[in-house]
């Protein structure tokens, strides 16, 4: 890379497209002055530029070759297929160690985590997120795929496990939602954009209970709009292959199909909740206790026969909901099933 | 003794993020101390005495904080090394987006949050950009689309960076942090002769001294002018 500050701007970014957003981000103006190297284009400050504009030139230039060597490690390999992620054991908060074998966790599968408040669900995310290696409080290891992880896992910003969502997120760009998802398109840098931008807006319209144009701020979204666009972009758009999820509000929003959706784009979910509902669809659930993994249940049949029930109430619920919405007076509502 | 100079805009959290990582050091068995420096005001030493963690406050007034924080870092490190702290954690509000504390060879973490808005990250000068670990805070109120353009663009500005997010009011991300910390390699026992790594801005102009009347006639010293067209 030793190279590149003799080398012509124009020719770097025919190149290296992608250090067209790196000048621009660093607000390095290059308008008119392609035809310089790069050497030539930073000798071209004076001092009071230098100063002003807090140009440190050694410093950009080591950044320029790092930005490169990231980006070409980044677009030059097939995405990483995490297919089992696989959690050893470790001990609880008093020591103990936990009684369970190799967890192993498959992509497509949903696994539900419970567990009262400060019980140790935030850890147990974390140490996956970090990929521990007995190198963390709990003293668990994370393998991927079987393997000792790559530390990319632990340091790469554009390579992380574990994507998120929550009840308490909120969109805070003042940005429509087409135009939103584009930004986010963006810097994944994805191919075919506008036909991913469609997909997804189609997707969360398919999840939220009320439809939702293109042209919608994003910060004017329902709750149930907000956390389908949320649903959907994270399963299309992101690259992490966990997503974890901190409960789903019940309201606007198909849940169902948006684990669904999730699912079929081959994430692994894990998701703290103690929504019945939510609960029983997992395959198996953690149930964590005094720091510790305590106990890992598959959901019994029984237990799946019981879901349905509890699906039918929850619908009954919501019926009564639609109802007061639409300024109906309540009268019974039979149950469809 | 280590030292680790930790910056960020205001209200970024970088005392929650300090607290919580000094949690997780302590259990290391590592001594802490902290030096808080601010301009007008600050409350953080009361909550790092409460957390038991000793630390000294200095508020610089009328004067450029960047620039009172190099003129007592020195002492403030020589404090720290005469008590036997294993870290000495200076934090310091960058107030014009320009200046930074950071120093050759010494760790250097900046706090940001996604909050302050996507643009954010191209408005940071050195304090961001020369940063050795970016700490990324306040995601658990964002949506995920909107964590991961973030850290893209702030990884944009400063590649070579380690970006990592940390929930500051749990605390979730401060363990991994803490491990990121002390390195016996970064051990000083002065800071004499070291250099920061980013020249602070010049501004000495009649206003830095005092003056508060309008007009050219009373403006000396560094000024600039805009260029104002029809």
């Amino acid at each position: 890379m030793a190279a590149i500050n003799n080398r012509k701007i124009s020719d770097l970014i025919f190149e290296f497209p992608f250090l067209a957003s790196f000048f621009s981000d660093n607000g390095l103006d290059i308008t008119g002055k392609e035809e310089l190297t790069l050497a030539e284009y930073f000798a071209g400050f004076d001092e009071d530029e230098i100063e002003d504009k807090a140009i440190d030139v050694d410093n950009l230039m080591f950044q320029i070759g790092e930005f490169i060597k990231q980006m070409i490690a980044f677009l030059g390999k097939e995405d990483d297929v995490v297919k089992t992620v696989t959690i050893l054991p470790g001990h609880d908060k008093s020591g103990n160690p936990e009684k369970f074998d190799d967890l192993v966790i498959r992509q497509g599968e949903i696994i539900c985590i419970v567990g009262p408040t400060g019980s140790g669900k935030s850890r147990l995310l974390g140490d996956i997120e970090w990929v521990a290696q007995g190198d963390t409080p709990t003293g668990r290891s994370v393998l991927v795929n079987d393997q000792v992880p790559d530390k990319k896992w632990r340091f790469s910003s554009a390579d992380k496990l574990v994507a998120q969502l929550s009840q308490n997120m909120n969109f805070v760009m003042d940005l429509s939602v087409y135009d939103f998802v584009e930004l986010h398109a963006e810097s994944r840098m994805v191919q075919n954009r506008e036909q991913v931008i469609k997909r997804i807006i189609n997707k969360a319209n398919s999840l939220a209970g009320e439809p939702f144009t293109p042209e919608t701020p994003i910060t004017s979204l329902s709750g149930g709009q907000s956390r389908a666009l949320m649903i959907a972009d994270t399963a299309i758009l992101s690259k992490s292959p966990i997503i974890l999820i901190d409960e789903i509000e019940n309201a606007g929003i198909d849940r169902k199909r948006a684990l669904g959706l999730l699912i079929s784009e081959d994430k692994i979910v894990l998701m703290a909740t103690h929504d019945p509902v939510l609960a029983l669809m997992g395959d198996r659930r953690i149930v964590i206790k005094n720091g510790g993994i305590h106990k890992v249940i598959e959901t019994t049949d029984e237990e799946r026969k019981i879901l349905s029930t509890l699906e039918d109430m929850d619908r009954i619920f919501l019926a009564y909901r639609t109802k007061l919405r639409q300024g109906d007076i309540i009268t019974k509502i039979e149950n469809t099933q | 003794m280590n030292l680790v100079t930790v910056s960020g805009p205001p209200s970024s959290g970088k005392t929650s993020v300090i607290l919580k990582t000094i949690d997780s050091l302590k259990k290391q068995g590592l001594k802490i101390a902290v030096a808080k420096f601010d301009c007008l005001y600050t409350d953080d030493d009361i909550l790092y005495e409460k957390a038991g963690i000793p630390v000294k406050k200095g508020l610089s007034g009328a004067l450029c904080p960047d620039h009172y924080f190099v003129s007592n870092v020195e002492e403030i490190t020589n404090w720290a090394l005469k008590n036997k702290f294993d870290i000495l954690i200076s934090e310091s509000a960058g107030l014009c987006n320009r200046c930074s504390p950071y120093i050759k060879g010494i760790k250097a973490v900046c706090v940001i949050d996604n909050l302050s808005g996507i643009n954010t990250p191209k408005k940071i000068g050195p304090m961001l950009k020369t940063a050795d670990i970016v700490v990324i805070t306040k995601g658990d109120i964002v949506s995920q689309a909107e964590r991961e353009v973030f850290a893209s663009r702030v990884n944009t500005v400063n590649p070579s960076a380690i970006i990592m997010h940390i929930n500051g009011l749990t605390g979730q991300g401060s363990f991994e942090l803490s491990t990121l910390l002390y390195d016996e390699a970064l051990n000083i026992d002065s800071l004499k002769g070291m250099e920061l790594r980013f020249p602070m801005p010049a501004a000495l102009c009649s206003y830095c001294l005092g003056e508060t009347r309008i007009g050219e006639s009373y403006q000396m010293g560094n000024v600039r002018k805009m260029k104002v067209e029809d």
